[in-house]
């Protein structure tokens, strides 16, 4: 029995025919995916795997600047906050502007990355723990913003945020609402599961021929000895500009997108904690590993709703009542994981192949 | 005049509290080269641990003094946070030393999100009022106004700052701690016993948040689970503004901060014509860290640091 399905495993893997057929059998899988939780366990859980899915994005964008350039960024919901609010401006009675998303998605995306660099510039000269402060401190200064930009004149809507915002429409298929193509109904939920599970892939794609490009290879160069990496003829400002400016963007194409879903915004959904979550799945995953990331964040995103959905019912049957609230318990499990992994599996759950070999050999020159 | 004087006033309390906490980050930084990141939260705790007992104490009727209640919740604060202090750097740091430099941090993040969520747990998600011990009397100062609790304050911090000066410079304990801040392998050569100093390191800084968490939830009458975050965010900015790893730079830097802020969000009305209020406040302290660390990376006292690659 065993030798049967390790046959199939290798047929699908290094067979072209089995190639092509695993790769369906994946597509179809993620086709119905929406269709089986709804049916199964409803349709917030749909609704679940697409904030998951952004999750992805962001740490996918999180890692260029951590994993792979090696510099800790403890701000980077800022350049969500960013995304969203271009978005929700914009699309939105707040301001009576309704652009269409394939105009705001970019724009978003390249006021991130100015943002970006706007805080790479003055802290290239940084290192690690140094700068994850002055990354801190920005994202904070950019959601005290978001919060108090209501007066006198009223930018942001303060506290109470942006409401009424625009939901994507595809070629005038509006994603706000149940549509039907063939037949079959295709709630909005469903239909941005489907752009972002694209979107998250080409993300994925870009990243990982990055990973293996001129520029990858610097970023790495830089993480590993960056006055080698000068002395090796990398231009080691613009190329750590580029990590800041890259990632960000990838957190303002999401940011948007979260607009669209979410249909509201408000600064607290970009406090310093999401950063941290982000954080979190970049280095539970795996830093520096593009699968790796993608698990971390899938893993982390749906865990605290899987506890939220288990965990107080079986507290009250055990116990007779809730001692731990869900939100409690993820933050005390987000803090022990990340306490543990770095001491147990410092590389991650899934570590990229290289990174392991570094981690487990032994080292011959520490940090002194 | 009067209001100019004021934020003096106001910003020196609020500094020298900046400055205790900063202490504590820049003493574990010169040994270690580390940023303890969990730092603000010890001070959380102590304020949170003295609350709980002045409450205990206060309920129980025993008819306990004032003055004695107030040293017991005091020293009841310190001995939790230095274990807290001691058992951090045990757990979260000591394993890690020789690892990359982001792992550290890494687990010092998650000690932080730790303490809060268990201590969240255990207080609640609520506001605490800090019971007033001595009744503030305000004493009028040139037009200003000062509390006999904040002068409290100063003075207090002004002693202990005296202290740890005192331990590093003129103790056994403080010349090693000097020694190993300089160079760690050559002092365990010279028979410090680096992994004790460490250690007391990080208790003596754990003590001086403790001291530091009674003083400012006094001084605002308020406590809660989540205010160690901003209030260790801002401590640090002092140190590094001082240049961090030198003891009388934290202080200085303390202070220097707590005026910044206090004058700047006294005055930004004013400067902006309206445009921006005083809850801006928060955004000086950052603002300040990155122009230090873009301008004068050492900090306004330190020493040329090398980069550690």
């Amino acid at each position: 029995m065993r030798a049967d399905w390790q046959r199939l495993l290798y047929w699908f893997r290094r067979d072209a025919r089995g190639r092509w057929i695993g790769l369906a059998l994946i597509v179809v899988a993620l086709a119905v995916l929406p269709f089986v939780l709804e049916a199964s366990v409803g349709r917030t859980w749909v609704r679940i795997i697409d904030l998951a899915l952004l999750y992805a994005m962001l740490a996918l964008g999180l890692n260029i600047v951590v994993g792979f350039a090696g510099l800790l960024d403890l701000g980077y919901i800022a350049f969500y906050a960013v995304g969203a609010y271009a978005y929700a401006l914009l699309a939105s009675p707040h301001f009576g502007v309704h652009l269409p998303w394939w105009v705001l998605l970019p724009v978003g995306a390249v006021l991130a990355a100015f943002f970006g660099v706007v805080l790479g510039a003055p802290t290239l000269r940084l290192r690690g723990d140094y700068l994850a402060i002055v990354t801190l401190g920005f994202g904070e200064i950019i959601r005290i913003f978001l919060n108090n930009l209501n007066a006198p004149i009223n930018i942001t809507n303060g506290p109470q945020g942006v409401n009424l915002i625009d939901t994507i429409a595809i070629d005038g298929v509006s994603f706000a609402k149940t549509n039907t193509l063939l037949g079959i109904p295709f709630p909005g939920t469903h239909l941005h599961y489907y752009l972002f599970l694209l979107i998250a892939v080409l993300v994925m794609f870009v990243c990982m021929r990055l990973e293996d490009s001129r520029i990858g290879r610097a970023w790495v160069a830089i993480r590993e000895d960056e006055i080698a990496a000068q002395a090796m003829g990398i231009n080691t400002r613009n190329i750590k500009l580029l990590a800041f400016a890259m990632g960000a963007t990838f957190g303002g194409v999401a940011g948007g997108l979260f607009s669209s879903l979410q249909g509201f915004v408000s600064p607290e959904s970009f406090a310093v904690w999401e950063s941290i979550t982000v954080l979190c799945m970049v280095v539970l995953g795996g830093m520096g590993h593009v699968a790796g990331v993608v698990l971390g964040a899938l893993l982390l995103a749906t865990l605290p709703e899987l506890l939220r959905h288990t965990a107080a019912p079986l507290q009250q049957q055990l116990l007779g009542k809730v001692i731990l609230d869900p939100e409690s318990l993820r933050m005390l499990l987000f803090g022990l994981a990340l306490i543990l992994v770095m001491l147990l599996r410092p590389a991650g759950l899934w570590p990229s192949p290289t990174r392991r070999r570094e981690l487990t050999s032994t080292r011959v020159s520490g940090t002194v | 005049m009067d209001i100019f004087l004021q934020q003096i006033l106001n910003g020196l309390v609020l500094g020298s509290v900046y400055a205790l906490v900063a202490l504590g980050y820049t003493m574990v930084y010169g040994i270690l080269g580390l940023i303890n990141f969990a730092h603000g939260e010890v001070v959380m705790v102590g304020a949170l641990v003295s609350l709980s007992v002045v409450e205990l104490l206060m309920g129980s009727g025993l008819g306990i003094p004032v003055p004695a209640v107030g040293a017991l919740a005091l020293l009841a604060a310190i001995s939790v946070c230095m274990g807290l202090g001691f058992s951090i750097e045990r757990v979260a740091y000591r394993p890690l030393r020789r690892a990359p430099r982001l792992a550290p941090l890494i687990t010092a993040i998650g000690v932080s999100i730790l303490l809060q969520t268990v201590a969240m747990l255990i207080w609640g998600r609520r506001y605490h009022t800090v019971p007033a011990l001595i009744p503030p009397t305000p004493h009028t100062l040139g037009g200003a106004t000062i509390t006999n609790v904040q002068i409290l304050i100063i003075v207090v911090s002004a002693l202990i700052m005296a202290g740890l000066m005192g331990l590093v410079h003129f103790t056994r304990l403080g010349r090693a701690m000097r020694a190993t801040a300089e160079n760690p392998v050559v002092a365990g050569l010279m028979g410090v016993n680096i992994n004790r100093i460490i250690s007391a390191t990080f208790i003596i800084g754990s003590a001086l948040a403790a001291i530091a968490g009674v003083l400012v939830s006094s001084n605002y009458g308020i406590a809660h689970y989540y205010m160690g975050f901003v209030l260790g965010l801002k401590a640090f900015t002092a140190a590094v503004l001082g240049g961090i790893g030198n003891l009388p730079g934290a202080m200085v830097g303390g202070l220097l901060l707590g005026l910044i802020e206090s004058l700047g969000a006294g005055y930004i009305g004013d400067l902006t014509g309206g445009f921006l209020g005083s809850h801006y406040q928060d955004v000086f302290a950052f603002l300040v860290l990155i122009m230090v660390l873009v301008f004068r990376p050492t900090g306004l006292l330190g020493e040329r640091v090398s980069e550690r690659a």
